[in-house]
């Protein structure tokens, strides 16, 4: 069989259930080879919106999500995707067509050096140049993407490459001499942390995307309530541990809770679990915990020491060790003073906004009317800006692989196509992203793609008229002088007719319910434009560079 | 500013020179000098890197993401260890036929491999550690030298 049909069936081996993508050029052999192969396929409109597709099937479901894209144009358009995936340590498969062997190198048409453009933004990637090697390729790129910190990897197939033939020969296994992820936590290096925590008198865990990559959040709540500490989870952390529990802060960091960043402030211990300690949670490093012992555990030794001194490292996954730490902890302190004291400020300082005296619509309404109306049981995508911070701050996560965000790279347009790839794996969840009307016009033509396969994804456009949060950041620190923030819409009503998808619109606060529900109870896709107050800002906030206890607005 | 030696064992295939090197430039490093050759197995590479560190921390960084890249079998920071290590150069002169004796004699001092001599230009191979690569290149000042080349440093553990 040709090499397009001997990816296909590696795909079908490696149990992939749909594919991204968009046609072109070089990838025709392989698009032949789909015409009839038993899988989905997904054509969208935009190649960025294939990649981020496959990253939000894949954040949603915990499997490999796959895009598909021709050489040059169509291979770059889905840098933006392949990069948002790498800041967040998410497993896609990128495959890309390329020129013939003998043209690469030869500025022919559509040729773009594909290994080259993505070396940094992928965990590994490939040029296949020997059909033999197609298949034994896409078993390691699954094992590489799917295992230790999880990542994209990206697979260049020169279109010659798809047409030879060979025997279809799949291998059972992958070994890799150079790469052996460490999953069990170092025995003595537990012991230690296990006594640390025993003898804390103000924990304080600090969860990211890491416990939701490797399933620990059974774990992660076993140990919170068994060592009583306080839990905080970071944007990739949400839903790490269940927003509505007793012990939960909030997020930390620069839009965290004030709960939260106290907390970490007065801490005498972090129990830091699949985080890197990113600048926009710890503020000013010299400052951040500064009473503060720190274990850390991460599968990722490069992760460690990075940004803050940690005492205790574990490298290990997250679950394992856990499993492992959890029986070692014995005898604790007292610590129903720390717990005293965490939940005051949690009282004290609630997240908290104040309702419009005119009737307008609060950004954070719609949020927690979403939140109220789906029970929190919604999987919510994010774009990128207020509408991402409030989603993060207003809905409760009580499970993980419900909030989708491009946390690190911070992706304008990832929201919408993020939905449509969450969807696709969820059919019977309810999907919706909160968008906001800069974000959501820069993937707007997936409206055809949602269109076109009824995929029923709702998107809540927060409409502020304004790229919402560098319009808050010239508002506080640049005298209001609004440069380049003042946006001009299309109607979102008349945009979504127009590819045949329903659109709603509410503009007054009392329409919020209704507006909301019609959105839900809607079978099918739904664009809904809230018109909401233009100039509300997201508070709590930690001025750049500043230390984390020093916040400010947010204090009702 | 500390002056790391770094040597990598690493898979023997297109693109791994590549994300090595990336990884320095990628923190605004120089590698000051590179040194690749097959080892005894032909599918193994040793790569020898010469990096000067404003900034320990982010030396551990590169060398633990040295580390974590796929291609990459061990990382050894040789600055720490023991060791040995040389470097391969090359000189060319123009010695007029009065200056030739002292030429000479420089040559035997640091014992230098006269390598070609046409007319009045020799060619002069040294191979040397660090330190005497430096002597010789300063002594070398003295006679008109009209090209140098030089391999980066090779190392290996005692």
């Amino acid at each position: 069989m040709n090499g397009a049909k001997i990816l296909i069936k590696s795909l079908l081996k490696e149990s992939v259930e749909v594919i991204f993508g968009y046609p072109g050029g070089s990838v025709l052999p392989l698009f032949d080879a789909l015409y009839d192969a038993p899988l989905k396929f997904i054509l969208v409109r935009h190649e960025q919106a294939a990649a981020h597709a496959a990253d939000g099937y894949a954040r949603s479901t915990g499997k490999v999500g796959v895009c598909l894209a021709t050489s040059g144009p169509g291979a770059t358009n889905l840098t933006t995707g392949i990069a948002t995936a790498y800041m967040d340590s998410i497993p896609i498969v990128a495959i890309t067509g390329q020129v013939k062997t003998t043209l690469i190198g030869n500025d022919a048409f559509q040729e773009a050096d594909m290994v080259g453009i993505s070396r940094s933004i992928t965990k590994y990637n490939y040029l296949v140049k020997d059909v033999q090697r197609l298949a034994p390729t896409i078993k390691e790129a699954f094992y590489i993407a799917s295992t230790g910190r999880p990542g994209p990897v990206l697979i260049d197939v020169p279109v010659d490459v798809q047409m030879k033939e060979a025997e279809f020969v799949y291998p059972d296994t992958v070994e890799l001499r150079t790469y052996k992820p460490t999953y069990a936590g170092h025995p003595g290096q537990i012991k230690r942390a296990a006594k640390l925590i025993a003898s804390s008198k103000a924990p304080v865990i600090f969860a990211g995307g890491g416990v939701i990559l490797s399933g620990a959040h059974q774990e992660l709540r076993t140990l919170a309530e068994k060592i009583e500490a306080p839990v905080t989870c970071t944007l990739m952390g949400l839903g790490g541990f269940p927003g509505t529990h007793r012990l939960f802060l909030g997020m930390p960091g620069m839009h965290g809770t004030i709960a939260a960043n106290m907390a970490i402030t007065n801490a005498d211990l972090i129990v830091a679990v699949g985080c890197r300690f990113d600048d926009r949670v710890t503020g000013k490093i010299s400052e951040f915990a500064p009473k503060a012992r720190v274990v850390h555990i991460d599968i990722d030794p490069t992760s460690i020491s990075k940004n803050i001194k940690v005492d205790i490292p574990i490298v290990g996954d997250a679950k394992t060790v856990l499993r492992e730490l959890i029986p070692e902890v014995k005898k604790l302190e007292d610590r129903t003073d720390w717990l005293q004291q965490v939940e005051q400020n949690k009282k004290k300082h609630p997240l908290a906004y104040k309702k419009s005296s005119e009737g307008k619509i609060k950004p954070q309404q719609v949020i927690e009317e979403l939140w109220e109306q789906t029970r929190g049981e919604a999987m919510v995508t994010t774009e990128v800006g207020q509408n991402q911070m409030w989603a993060a701050q207003y809905y409760k996560y009580d499970y993980p692989r419900r909030f989708i965000s491009s946390g690190g790279l911070g992706t304008m347009g990832y929201g919408f196509p993020a939905a449509i790839g969450a969807k696709i794996g969820n059919p019977d969840k309810i999907v919706v992203d909160i968008a906001g009307d800069g974000s959501i016009q820069m993937n707007i033509q997936e409206l055809a793609t949602v269109a076109a396969y009824n995929i029923g994804v709702k998107v809540f456009i927060l409409n502020n008229t304004y790229l919402g949060m560098v319009r808050q950041w010239q508002e506080l620190f640049y005298q209001k002088r609004y440069s380049g923030t003042p946006l001009k819409n299309p109607d979102f009503i008349k945009v979504a007719e127009g590819y045949g998808v329903k659109g709603l619109r509410a503009t007054k606060e009392n329409q919020i319910v209704k507006t909301v529900k019609e959105a839900l109870e809607y079978d099918g896709p739904v664009f809904v434009d809230f018109c909401v107050e233009e100039e509300e800002n997201v508070f709590p906030m930690v001025p750049a560079g500043e230390a984390i206890n020093r916040m400010i607005g947010g204090m009702a | 500013m500390r002056t790391h030696t770094i040597q990598a064992l690493v898979e023997n295939k297109f693109g791994v020179l590549a994300r090595v090197a990336s990884l320095f430039s990628a923190r605004g490093y120089n590698i000051q000098s590179l040194a690749v050759g097959e080892t005894l197995d032909p599918t193994v590479s040793c790569m020898t890197m010469v990096a000067q560190a404003e900034d320990e921390q982010i030396l551990e960084q590169i060398k633990k993401q040295l580390n974590k890249l796929i291609d990459v079998i061990t990382v050894v920071d040789l600055t720490k260890k023991e060791h040995a290590d040389r470097e391969l150069l090359l000189l060319k002169y123009e010695v007029p036929p009065q200056k030739k004796e002292a030429f000479m004699e420089m040559k035997d001092r640091f014992s230098a491999r006269l390598v070609s001599e046409r007319e009045a230009s020799y060619i002069l191979e040294l191979a040397a550690d660090s330190q005497g690569v430096k002597e010789f290149i300063e002594a070398s000042k003295e006679f008109k030298v009209t090209e140098l080349v030089r391999t980066g440093k090779i190392a290996i553990g005692k």
